[in-house]
């Protein structure tokens, strides 16, 4: 199966009856299989006239209190940061993918991971955070899909999964034997008082400051139950490694490989690949700082994720980057060369 | 006996509008129609970004804000998270639906979405004080338009119901106003019909409120009442532009028929 | 026997009832200012209403009761 429709198929099995979304490479693979599954499962497909729109029906069906979500890829989701913001703001859970391509701009349609910072920061104004999720293997897209979904209607926000177009369109073997749990109840949902209780009212409008500042900080308090209960990594050897290389994604898979090789030649590398980017798993790398020698951040942008290392690793370690863009991959032997390099010579 | 009374639908808290802003009498008529057809408990109404932006604030039924223009998107979104269940309708003004939001409107349309459009029509930004609206008058005067409103510059008005009755989607589309008693009850009458069109599943209803904006259009109410008979009717007739279900058909359709 | 009743507190004084009264018994209170700081409407003669609500359907503040 591929990794795209291994997101579409576990969000059918996490419950989501309701996508919205807009043509674009490279992730309309997603949508196709909707397109098919959707109305045989008394579902909603709706190809919407924009990616503006698309996120704008996901904010209906989730003020509606049902699992919902739509998928884009890099421009589209600039499009989208609009909606997610809004979505923050109104304390609304949703699922949204990011296979992402090469930019800015228009780009290019080719893998990358330059849309970290846009992810991990939020990507539209205001304070906020999504919950961001980096699938490496199509077992993962579907993995971290449903547990996206269950993230999202637990603290009432969105849920991104930023995967890449390598992946999205990588073949894989693919277990669905989930177990799903029962989805959470939703006494704040907009489906009609039935004339037995208070109207509900989903809102991000505040014009009082004082109670802006509030949700501001309610919310944030919030994130930080979430930073210490749902921060998830890989450590593979990592426990006496000198080199570390911080990777995730598709770039993990590569650093992998140039790990194990580095190994093989006696050299003690070491690969930290996060699962959840926001929350960034800053304890795993602060622990391993202290007895790396070098951290290389290998990278499908020009050095995003790099930001959240050094600060996680307070800068008592090196941090250099290894990095290719605009839809080329680094390759094991690129990675496993910067490895050699910094155990020659760089360290602290 | 009781002649008149606040709707029931309506939550009782005064509005924030300006002295004789005719948002109040139209969100009189929607609680008076949801009121009448008994859909208070299954109505969600989605609040646009404008004057009408704390709308959540006045109608009892369940209320979402949504972000400006987006309303006929939250719209098909709530209505199609049960379709058979829930009324669904959208308040919006001229900046929201006309400009920002036109791709949204155009699109719910031409999916006859089955959802009812409330569309405050006053050819003025009233929210942030007064500046050009996609339906402004030519040569009107605006924050934005001190010299008037120029088409060889910024083109001319957006007639909505015109330009949705050239699709062959929505269900209804009425243009009315509430500048006297007589047109008061006929706009109400247009916006019941639009709901019990949804309730009767036949789908997108959009009915366009000609409405005042004293404040910002520089005149007391009365003159404000006056100027629609005066400016704005003239460019924007009064009218059912479309009803599929009585066979009245817009643009080309007609032609075509 | 009709009755028109204000929230007089609530009234923002835009005359749009007065203006639409057949009776032309509804005005602008001269000396009356309300918690909104406005001269609220007011019924200078009750007697001669005839209930008909065209006040209240023009009051865009739907502060306007009537009965008869």
């Amino acid at each position: 199966m591929k990794g795209n429709e291994a997101i579409a198929e576990a969000a059918i099995q996490a419950g989501c009856r309701h996508y919205f979304g807009y043509p674009i490479t490279p992730q309309t693979e997603i949508a196709a299989y909707m397109a098919k599954r959707m109305p045989k499962i008394g579902g909603t497909f709706l190809q919407a006239e924009s990616e503006i729109a698309a996120i704008n029906m996901v904010y209906g069906v989730s003020s509606a209190g049902k699992r919902v979500m739509t998928s884009s890829s890099s421009p589209g989701i600039s499009l989208k940061s609009e909606g997610l913001s809004y979505l923050a703001g109104s304390d609304l859970p949703a699922l949204v993918v990011n296979a992402q391509r090469g930019g800015p701009g228009l780009g290019g349609i080719q893998p990358s991971q330059s849309d970290y910072f846009q992810a991990t920061r939020g990507g539209g104004h205001g304070d906020y955070h999504m919950i961001v999720l980096a699938p490496s293997s199509v077992q993962e897209m579907a993995d971290l899909t449903i547990k996206g979904f269950e993230l999202a209607d637990q603290y009432r926000m969105t849920a991104m999964v930023l995967a890449d177009g390598t992946i999205g369109q990588m073949m894989e073997p693919v277990s669905f034997d989930f177990e799903i749990k029962e989805q959470i109840a939703k006494p704040w949902a907009t489906t009609g008082t039935k004339m037995a209780r208070k109207h509900n009212v989903v809102n991000s409008l505040y014009l009082n400051p004082e109670q802006l500042e509030k949700t501001n900080f309610e919310r944030y308090e919030r994130y930080e139950v979430i930073k210490q209960n749902e921060t998830l990594c890989e450590e593979y050897l990592c426990d006496d490694a000198d080199i570390i290389i911080a990777a995730f994604g598709i770039a993990a898979r590569v650093s992998k490989n140039a790990v194990n090789e580095a190994r093989a030649n006696g050299i003690k590398a070491g690969l930290i690949r996060p699962i959840t980017l926001w929350p960034f798993p800053e304890k795993v790398f602060a622990k391993h700082a202290e007895h790396a020698k070098q951290i290389i951040s290998v990278e499908l942008s020009m050095g995003q994720m790099i930001e959240d290392v050094r600060l996680a690793t307070s800068c008592k370690v090196p941090v250099t980057l290894c990095c290719r863009v605009g839809g080329m991959i680094p390759t094991p032997d690129q990675v496993y060369n910067a490895i050699v390099e910094a155990n020659e010579k760089g360290g602290k | 006996m009781i002649v008149f009374d606040r709707p029931k639908s309506l939550i009782d808290v005064p509005f924030h509008y300006c002295p004789g802003c005719t948002h109040g009498i139209v969100h009189r008529l929607v609680a008076e129609a949801i009121d009448e057809l008994g859909i208070e408990g299954k109505t969600v109404g989605i609040a646009p970004v404008g004057c009408s932006v704390m709308a959540y604030d006045y109608f009892n039924c369940d209320m979402i804000e949504a972000a400006h223009g987006r309303a006929p998107a939250v719209a098909t979104g709530v209505k199609r998270s049960d379709p058979d269940n829930l009324i669904v309708f959208t308040y919006q003004g001229d900046g929201d639906l006309a400009s920002i939001g036109t791709a949204e409107t155009v699109h719910a349309a031409a999916r006859n979405e089955n959802i009812t459009v409330i569309f405050i029509n006053n050819a003025i930004y009233g929210m942030t004080g007064g500046q050009m609206a996609p339906t402004s008058l030519p040569g009107q005067v605006t924050q934005t338009s001190p010299y008037g409103r120029d088409v060889n510059l910024c083109g001319y008005p957006v007639k909505i119901c015109e330009m949705l009755s050239e699709l062959e989607g929505p269900e209804y589309l009425e243009r009315v106003t509430v500048n006297s008693v007589k047109n008061v009850y006929n706009a109400k009458r247009a916006i019941k019909k639009a709901f019990q069109n949804q309730i009767d599943g036949k789908g997108f209803s959009l009915i366009e409120v000609i409405s005042s904006c004293p404040t910002n259009w520089g005149m007391t109410p009365k003159e404000a009442l006056k100027w629609i008979d005066d400016k704005m009717i003239p460019y924007y007739p009064l009218g059912v532009y479309k009803d599929r279900s009585a066979g009245i058909l817009g643009g080309a359709q007609k032609e075509a028929k | 026997m009709a009755k028109v009743t204000f929230r007089e507190d609530e009234c923002k004084g835009c005359g749009l009832c007065t203006d639409v009264c057949p009776k032309g018994i509804l005005q602008l209170s001269k000396d009356k200012i309300n918690k909104k700081g406005h001269h609220p409407a007011e019924c200078i003669d009750l007697d001669q209403c005839i209930g008909c609500a065209s006040c209240a359907v023009m009051c865009p503040d739907c502060i306007i009761k009537v009965e008869r």
